[in-house]
């Protein structure tokens, strides 16, 4: 088996006199989803800005391979800039100009934003904003995917239409992605498993694993499932229903 | 100010209505002899004037003297507060330090230097433009500061995952943040340049149009005076409305859209 792209080794984290982290240990394997839930304050966040490398752990190692790109929960494109602008930002180090122009061109075909280029963020919506987000993280040789709470600023309409896009993007450009959420729905429809993490000081509290071909749909049985299992591990349903089955 | 919304043909007559009342009042009080012609000149008397003095060159030249004082001034101004505040911006101490001091020199009336300007500068240019200086450089930097201040962290988390170094987020993240802000700092800035520059001539001018007004009043030419304060009036709009060309650029409209 080839090395995991991301390993988490039993990691603390402290700030100060609060401890975020007690021995955490998570390892991905090249082109996983995983999602990360849990109790607000838990560290969701923090977790990414480890995986990042943007913070060093009290104790404990991370170690990664590959080129890691972040998606963030609040609107990040420059709005100064137009959305080939912001975009290209992902392409900085290809000096090929005309590679550069194709590559840009088939992105935008994929986010669907082809007549787009020339516009300014605060033209275009909060999906097409995000699309734009995902296409600028996404472009170039990106392994490894953050993405911290990136739809939870969307009306849950253009959130779910998002959830499909994003699936439908990275069949066709596989990346491994860690996806932090507080949307249980979103975590059993998009990842191949789901960790829960518990209060803090957080460690895995559980994970769940979601035996399906990506993309999904949110109601498929599988994915119903898994919402039940992570939402009781939770403590949030109380009464365990039985899977719906067809 | 007001804001950029494009208007109907219909709405921008509206203005030019009330200009039109205005100028219907004027001459009806200044018919009725409601204050001595002396004190209250009619309109057709300030247009005589208004043409006398474009043709005696008086005019252009106060013109031109004042709005060299006002724009080295705020060039001045502009040149030096917008880095002083960036770098205030950004630096949390040295802030801390220098912005009571700040504030203090931007709520003390620039007039209140006229004395000094004089006795340091003597009569002409210089005096007149060292108090549009201090007029305009405090506002600029405070309110830099605070545009500075006011860029989301997220935009610096994306030039350090994208490879930005220090001058290109300088250049491509901070300046391009802080522009609608700073230019409608500008704009207000210019605005009280303008009202300054006018109250120095007055005092410490030998050309310039609030000399021009100083004069008229003790030539007793009311219809001049007038004349002068509707060109200042005027130019005070004009600057405004060249300024406010700048929140018209693609990459600066943003600020103003949100």
């Amino acid at each position: 088996m080839k090395d995991s792209p991301l390993v988490v080794d039993d990691v603390f984290v402290r700030f100060g006199a609060i401890t975020v982290f007690e021995n955490l240990s998570i390892s991905i394997a090249e082109g996983e989803f995983v999602a990360v839930v849990g109790p607000s304050g838990c560290g969701k966040t923090t977790l990414l800005n480890l995986l990042s490398q943007f913070l060093r752990p009290s104790s404990g190692e991370v170690r990664s391979t590959g080129r890691i790109r972040m998606v963030y929960q609040h609107d990040s494109l420059f709005p100064w800039q137009t959305v080939r602008e912001n975009i290209l930002l992902g392409l900085r180090d290809l000096k090929d100009a005309t590679e550069r122009e194709r590559q840009l061109a088939d992105m935008l075909k994929l986010i669907k934003l082809e007549g787009f280029a020339e516009h300014y963020p605060h033209q275009l919506s909060g999906g097409m904003r995000q699309r734009v987000e995902l296409a600028r993280a996404l472009i170039g040789n990106t392994d490894i995917l953050l993405l911290d709470e990136p739809f939870s600023s969307l009306d849950y309409l253009t959130r779910i239409r998002m959830r499909n896009e994003l699936a439908r993007m990275l069949i066709q450009l596989p990346r491994t992605v860690v996806l932090v959420t507080h949307d249980i729905e979103e975590a059993a429809q998009l990842a191949d498993r789901v960790i829960v993490l518990s209060e803090r000081p957080a460690r895995v509290r559980s994970e769940f694993r979601v035996e399906l071909e990506r993309p999904r749909e949110l109601t498929d049985p599988k994915v119903v499932e898994t919402v039940h299992q992570v939402l009781s591990e939770l403590g949030l349903e109380h009464e365990r229903r039985q899977p719906v089955v067809a | 100010m007001v804001s950029g919304k494009p208007v109907s043909s219909k709405q921008r007559i509206l203005p030019l209505v009330v200009l039109l009342v205005a100028l219907l009042i004027w001459m009806i009080v200044s018919a009725l002899r409601v204050f001595p012609e002396s004190v209250f000149p009619s309109p057709l008397d300030v247009a005589k004037g208004f043409v006398e003095e474009v043709k005696a060159g008086r005019l252009l030249d106060d013109v031109v003297a004042s709005l060299f004082r006002v724009t080295t001034g705020f060039a001045l101004a502009t040149f030096t507060g917008v880095p002083v505040g960036l770098w205030l911006g950004n630096h949390a101490r040295t802030r801390t330090a220098f912005l009571p001091l700040i504030n203090f020199f931007r709520s003390l009336s620039p007039l209140a230097w006229i004395p000094f300007a004089i006795l340091w500068f003597g009569v002409g240019d210089l005096p007149t433009v060292f108090l549009i200086f201090m007029a305009s450089f405090f506002p600029l930097v405070l309110a830099t500061v605070a545009a500075v201040e006011n860029i989301p962290s997220v935009y610096f988390r994306i030039a350090h995952d994208y490879g930005f170094n220090t001058v290109e987020t300088l250049t491509k993240v901070t300046l391009p943040a802080i522009a609608p802000q700073v230019i409608t700092a500008l704009r207000v800035t210019a605005g009280l340049a303008w009202l300054v520059v006018v109250a120095a001539e007055m005092i410490a001018g030998r050309a310039g149009l609030g000399f021009a007004i100083w004069d008229a009043r003790n030539g007793l030419r009311m219809d001049l005076l007038v004349c002068g304060m509707i060109v200042i009036g005027v130019i005070g709009i004009v600057i405004d409305r060249i300024l406010f060309q700048l929140t018209k650029i693609p990459s600066i409209r943003w600020g103003y859209e949100r």
